[in-house]
C-alpha cells in the first residue's frame, strides 16, 4: 500500500478535541480531526449546509460542530446529524507507528467546487 | 507461508528416532510458554534449547510492577524455576545473548561465539523500551521499566528517598510511579497528552485518576513535553520541559512506551514491518522460523499486552506439532495494577456513528463506568472505581452478544442485568421499602420523596426545593424521576430547562454546585454533577468553561477546546472562513499612528474591506486565519490591543464628545468612557456587554440601548441596565443615580459582576433582568450598604487575570497551532 497513502506528519500535532487543516493546491482543503479519546478522522474541511469551515467548530464525542450554524457532523461519516440533512465527503485516514496517513487518491483526486 | 508441514514432516521421515532441535531465543513469558504448549502437546518431539538475554530463570514480567511496590518478592513471581528445565531436558543459556542468526546454516551464535544448530527456530525477543532522544537520555540514573535489572536500579535509588521523575503516564509508567512513591520517593509524572493513559481511557476516567494519584502525593503534569534530561557530574539532576517548567530528579525513568525487537530477525533477512511479520500460524516468511509475543506483528497488529500471548502460543504450538489451528487476532483490555485504584478499559469507546453511550457516574463512591453499544452489541468499556463486572463486560465484547434483552440494565452490572425480577426501573423502585434511602447526600427516604410529591411536588425541579432529593450530586435523579411517574402516573411536569440534554441540572443549579462542591475543572463537573455524555457537548462545554473562570479567577485553567471559535481564535469567522479583526478604540477615540497602522494592514494582508462599526471602531475583513499572528503583531507595534468583538465579553465603549467639545455636554463623557472601558475590557461574561456614556440626556451614544448605559446630567450621572438594540428592542432600565465619576464606575463594576455570577450563558442582560426582575437586581446591589463595593472587589480581582491582550501572546508564538496549516498538498499538476 505503500504510495497510496500520504504522510502528513505526527500524531501529536494535532491536540485531542481539536482539528487542523491541510490545503491542497488545486483541491479541497482538507480538516483533520483528533478526539478527546485519541481517536483520528479527515473530513473535507466544508459544512454541507453553507460550506463553513469544520476545522473550526468544537469536537465533542464523535462529532463536530459548524461554527456557522451550528450543524453537528459525524466525523465518522461526514453525514449531518439530527434532522439536519447534509453530507461531506470523508478522507481515508490511517495512523501508523505515530504518523498519520491521506489516502493520496481521496486527496487530490478532489477537484475544488 | 502456511501450515509449516514441509519442514518437519522431511525432517522426522529422515531420522526417525532423532528430535528435531528447537531453539528458542527469548527466555521470557512468550518463549517459555510457548515451549510449555509443545510440552503439553507433544514433550518427545523437540529437543530444546532455550536463550536468554537476563542470566536469570524464567519469571512473570507484569508482575515487577508488585516487586517494585514491594507487594511481592522476585521468587514470588518466577513462572518456571530451574527444576522445570531439568525435568523437561531443556537446556538453558541465560546471560548469554544472541547475536546473530544465519538461515543458511541454521544456527544462531550467541555473544560469546557459542553457536548452536536448529531445525526450528523460535524468535520470543519480545520488545525494547522506547527511549525519547532527548539531550541527557544516556545520563546516569536514566533508567527504562522492563526487567528486574531496572528495578534493582530504582530500588536503589529509592534507598536515599529523594525525588523520581516518571516521563509517560501511560500504564507502565503509572504503576512505576506507584512503585516508587511506596518506596518513599515524591514522584512526578510528566505525561505528553493532555490525558493519562489516553489510550485506554478517556478524558472523565483519565481525571478521576489523575485526581485520586494527586491526593496520594505524586505530582502529575499533563501536556508536558520533555525538552531535556538534565545533569550534575555525569548523573541526573532533573526534568525540563520546552514550556520551561523544571523537576529535580535522583533517578528518571522513561515509560514513553515499547517497540518490537526485531534487529536479529531484521539482520537475517527475515521480513519485518512494525513487527516481525507472522501468518495465523505464527511462522514468519522464512518457514523454519517462527515468532511470538511482543516482537511480532499479525495481521498489521502489534500487542503490547500479556493476553494476546497465550492465543498466540496456542495456535503456534498446534501448528508446530502439525495440528494447525490458526491465530485470529485478540481483542485486548487494561487493568492497573495499582492498588486501591480500579481501572478496567476495552474495546473500542471512541463513539461516533450509530454507536450510543451509556453512561454512569456516582460521584460520592468516585465511580464512572461508560459502555458503548453499536448495532445492540457491546463494543466498549471502561470502568473506573469499581471494574467487578469488567470481565462480564469483556466477555460481552469479544463473544459480540446482542445485548438488546439487557440493554435498560446493561450499566448497572451483569447481577441486575441477569438477576433481577423486573427489567423495569420503576418496578425496582416500586418494590423498595419506604424508609429505603433515595438520595444519599441529603439523607432523604422513599417515604419522604414520596410524601414529598403527595403534597403538590409534580416536577423533578419542585421536589428538589421542597426535600432536597436529588439536589445535590444528582446521583439519584433517575430514582427521583421513577417516584414521580409511580406517584403521579402521567401528570409528572417537566422542570426548567437544563443547562442541555447531558445534564439533569439546569445552569442556575450548575452554577451553585460548582461552588458549593469546589468544582475547579470541566471533567470534575461532569463527574460530580452526573454529566449523561462522557465529554459534553458543543453547549455545554463552553457554558462550563464561563461558570468555571467566572467562580474561580486566577485559578483555573481556560480549555480552549471548549470555546467556540471566535473566541478561540480572537477574531470573528465570516461566512467563508476568514476572519474580521477589530482592534480596541478606547471610548471611540483614535489617532493618526493607529489609522496609519490599520491602514497598512489593510494593504499588506489584501483585506477586501475596512468598515467602521456601529461600536465606534473599525472592522478589518477577510483575514485568513493563518495571518491572524501577523496581523496582531502590527497592530500591536501601534499600541493596539484585542478588541474582543468576538467574544461573550466587553465589547465597546461607545461616547459622545461630552463637556470637552459639546456645547450642550454636562460632564466629560469621552473621558468616562475611556476610563469605563480601561477597567472593564478582557472581562468574560455570560454573553456580549456594551457600554455607553452620553454627556447630555440627548443621548447621542445611544445610551438607552446598551446592557449599561450613562447618561450625564448637570447633577451626575444616570445610571441605565439592560438595554438592547437586538432582535427585541428594549429601552433600559434606571438603575439609580450617583453624583461622582467614582460612583458611576464603582455602580458599573458591581453591575457585571452580578450578571457574570448569576446570569445564564448565553443570556443579556435584558433577558437576565426580564426573567429576574429589576427588583432583584437593584436589591442584589443596594439591599445591603457593602453589596456594591463587595462585588466591585469581586470584579476587579477577576479582571488581573483578563486583562493581558490576547493578541500580543499570539503574537509572540503561543497556540500557533491554531492558526497554522499542517501542510499543503501540492499534486504534481499543480506543482
Amino acid at each position: 500500500m505503500i504510495g497510496d497513502w500520504l504522510d502528513i506528519g505526527p500524531v501529536d500535532q494535532i491536540a485531542p478535541g481539536t482539528a487542523r487543516t491541510l490545503p491542497v493546491r488545486g483541491g479541497e482543503e482538507i480538516a483533520v480531526f483528533r478526539t478527546q479519546n485519541g481517536e483520528f478522522h479527515a473530513l473535507v474541511n466544508k459544512c454541507p449546509h453553507k460550506h463553513g469551515p469544520l476545522s473550526q467548530g468544537i469536537v465533542h464525542g464523535g462529532v463536530v460542530t459548524c461554527p456557522l450554524h451550528s450543524w453537528n457532523i459525524s466525523l465518522k461519516t461526514g453525514e449531518a446529524q439530527g434532522d439536519d440533512k447534509g453530507c461531506v465527503p470523508v478522507i481515508p485516514l490511517k495512523v501508523d507507528a505515530g504518523r498519520i496517513y491521506l489516502l493520496r487518491e481521496a486527496v487530490v483526486g478532489r477537484k475544488a467546487a | 507461508m502456511n501450515a509449516p508441514t514441509t519442514v518437519t514432516e522431511q525432517d522426522r521421515a529422515e531420522s526417525a528416532q532423532v528430535r528435531e532441535r528447537l531453539v528458542v531465543i527469548g527466555n521470557g513469558m512468550a518463549g517459555c510458554r510457548a515451549v510449555e504448549e509443545i510440552l503439553a502437546r507433544d514433550p518427545a518431539r523437540f529437543d530444546v534449547t532455550i536463550f536468554g538475554a537476563e542470566p536469570r530463570v524464567n519469571y512473570n514480567r507484569i508482575m515487577l510492577s508488585p516487586v517494585l511496590a514491594g507487594e511481592k518478592a522476585f521468587e514470588d513471581i518466577v513462572i518456571n524455576g530451574p527444576e522445570w528445565y531439568a525435568d523437561n531436558e531443556i537446556a538453558l543459556i541465560s546471560g548469554d545473548p544472541v547475536a546473530a542468526i544465519d538461515r543458511d546454516t541454521r544456527t544462531v551464535t550467541t555473544r560469546s561465539g557459542h553457536v548452536e544448530a536448529y531445525d526450528r527456530l523460535l524468535i520470543a525477543t519480545g520488545s525494547d523500551p522506547f527511549i525519547i532522544p532527548v539531550p541527557g537520555h544516556n545520563l546516569d540514573g536514566v533508567v527504562t521499566f522492563r526487567d528486574l535489572d531496572d528495578v534493582d536500579k530504582m530500588l536503589a535509588a529509592a534507598e536515599n528517598g529523594g525525588s523520581a521523575v516518571v516521563i509517560g503516564g501511560g500504564l507502565l509508567g503509572l504503576e512505576a510511579a506507584h512503585g516508587l512513591t511506596l518506596r518513599g520517593m515524591k514522584v512526578t509524572v510528566v505525561h505528553l497528552m493532555p490525558t493519562l493513559m489516553e489510550r485506554q481511557l478517556d478524558e472523565a476516567a483519565g481525571f478521576l485518576l489523575k485526581s485520586e494519584l494527586e491526593r496520594r502525593g505524586q505530582t502529575i503534569v499533563t501536556g508536558g513535553d520533555t525538552a531535556e534530561i538534565t545533569g550534575r557530574d555525569g548523573k541526573v539532576a532533573g526534568v525540563k520541559l520546552k514550556d520551561g517548567r523544571e523537576f529535580a530528579a535522583d533517578i528518571v525513568v522513561m515509560a514513553v512506551g515499547i517497540r518490537p525487537a526485531t534487529g536479529l530477525a531484521k539482520a537475517a533477512g527475515v521480513v519485518v514491518e512494525r513487527g516481525i511479520v507472522v501468518d495465523d500460524h505464527m511462522v514468519t516468511s522464512d518457514p523454519a522460523i517462527m515468532a511470538v509475543g511482543e516482537c511480532v506483528q499479525h495481521r498489521g497488529a502489534c500487542y503490547g499486552l500479556v493476553a494476546p500471548l497465550w492465543d498466540m502460543c496456542r495456535a503456534l504450538a498446534d501448528a508446530a506439532c502439525a495440528e494447525p489451528t490458526g491465530y485470529t487476532g485478540s481483542v485486548t483490555s487494561t487493568k492497573l495494577k495499582v492498588s486501591g485504584i480500579d481501572l478496567f478499559s476495552a474495546g473500542d469507546f471512541s463513539g461516533g456513528d450509530g454507536a450510543e453511550d451509556i453512561v454512569m457516574r456516582d460521584a460520592s463512591r468516585g465511580i464512572y463506568k461508560r459502555v458503548v453499544v453499536k448495532d445492540n452489541k457491546l463494543v466498549g468499556a471502561v470502568l473506573y472505581g469499581e471494574t467487578a463486572d469488567g470481565s462480564w463486560y469483556f466477555d460481552l465484547l469479544k463473544k459480540g452478544e446482542d445485548i438488546s434483552p439487557i440493554r435498560e440494565a446493561l450499566i448497572f452490572g451483569q447481577a441486575f442485568a441477569n438477576g433481577g425480577p423486573s427489567l423495569d426501573p420503576n418496578a425496582a423502585v416500586a418494590a423498595l421499602s419506604d424508609d429505603a434511602e433515595i438520595c444519599g447526600c441529603n439523607g432523604v427516604s422513599k417515604g419522604k420523596v414520596v410524601a414529598t410529591i403527595e403534597a403538590g411536588a409534580c416536577s423533578l425541579d419542585a421536589v428538589r426545593g421542597a426535600c432536597k432529593a436529588s439536589a445535590s450530586c444528582g446521583s439519584c435523579t433517575g430514582l427521583v424521576e421513577s417516584l414521580l411517574a409511580l406517584t403521579l402516573g402521567g401528570e409528572v411536569q417537566s422542570g426548567p430547562k437544563t443547562l442541555c440534554k447531558c445534564t439533569s441540572f439546569g445552569h442556575d443549579d450548575v452554577r451553585r454546585l460548582i461552588l458549593e462542591k469546589n468544582l475547579k475543572a470541566i471533567p470534575q463537573v461532569m463527574q460530580e454533577l452526573h454529566w449523561k455524555t462522557p465529554d459534553g457537548c458543543a453547549s455545554c462545554r463552553p457554558a462550563l468553561n464561563y461558570y468555571l473562570l467566572c467562580a474561580w479567577p486566577g485559578e483555573v485553567e481556560d480549555d480552549q477546546k471548549s470555546r467556540f471559535v471566535n473566541e478561540r481564535m480572537h477574531a470573528n469567522i465570516q461566512k467563508d472562513g476568514t476572519y474580521s479583526v477589530v482592534p480596541r478604540m478606547w471610548g471611540g477615540l483614535t489617532n493618526p499612528k493607529e489609522l496609519r497602522a490599520i491602514a497598512d494592514v489593510v494593504e499588506k494582508y489584501n483585506a477586501p474591506m475596512v468598515k467602521v462599526t456601529g461600536g465606534q471602531r473599525l472592522d478589518i475583513f477577510g483575514i485568513k486565519k493563518e495571518d491572524l499572528p501577523a496581523v496582531w503583531a502590527d497592530l500591536n507595534a501601534a499600541g493596539m490591543v484585542s478588541g474582543h468583538a468576538y467574544g461573550k465579553s466587553l465589547r465597546t465603549v461607545k461616547t459622545c464628545v461630552g463637556s470637552e467639545w459639546c456645547r450642550f455636554g454636562t460632564q466629560d463623557s469621552t473621558g468616562l468612557g475611556v476610563k469605563l472601558e480601561r477597567m472593564t475590557w478582557g472581562s468574560w461574561m455570560p454573553h456580549k456587554f456594551k457600554i455607553a456614556v452620553s454627556g447630555c440626556p440627548r443621548n447621542c451614544a445611544e445610551a438607552t440601548i446598551k446592557d449599561f448605559g450613562v447618561v450625564c446630567v448637570d447633577s451626575g450621572y444616570e445610571l441605565h441596565v439592560g438595554g438592547n438594540g437586538g432582535i427585541k428592542v428594549r429601552a433600559t432600565d434606571l438603575l439609580t443615580k450617583v453624583s461622582t465619576e467614582a460612583e458611576a464606575m464603582e455602580v458599573c463594576a458591581a453591575f457585571i459582576q452580578l450578571y457574570r455570577e448569576q446570569a445564564h450563558y448565553l443570556e443579556r442582560t435584558a433577558p437576565w433582568i426580564e426573567r429576574v426582575g429589576l427588583d432583584h437586581v437593584k436589591a442584589g446591589l443596594f439591599d445591603d450598604p457593602d453589596s456594591v463595593t463587595r462585588l466591585a472587589a469581586r470584579f476587579r480581582h477577576s479582571q488581573q487575570f483578563c486583562q493581558d491582550d490576547p493578541w500580543a501572546e499570539r503574537a509572540a508564538g503561543a497556540h500557533a497551532d491554531l492558526h497554522q496549516h499542517l501542510a499543503e498538498v501540492r499534486p504534481m499538476e499543480f506543482a
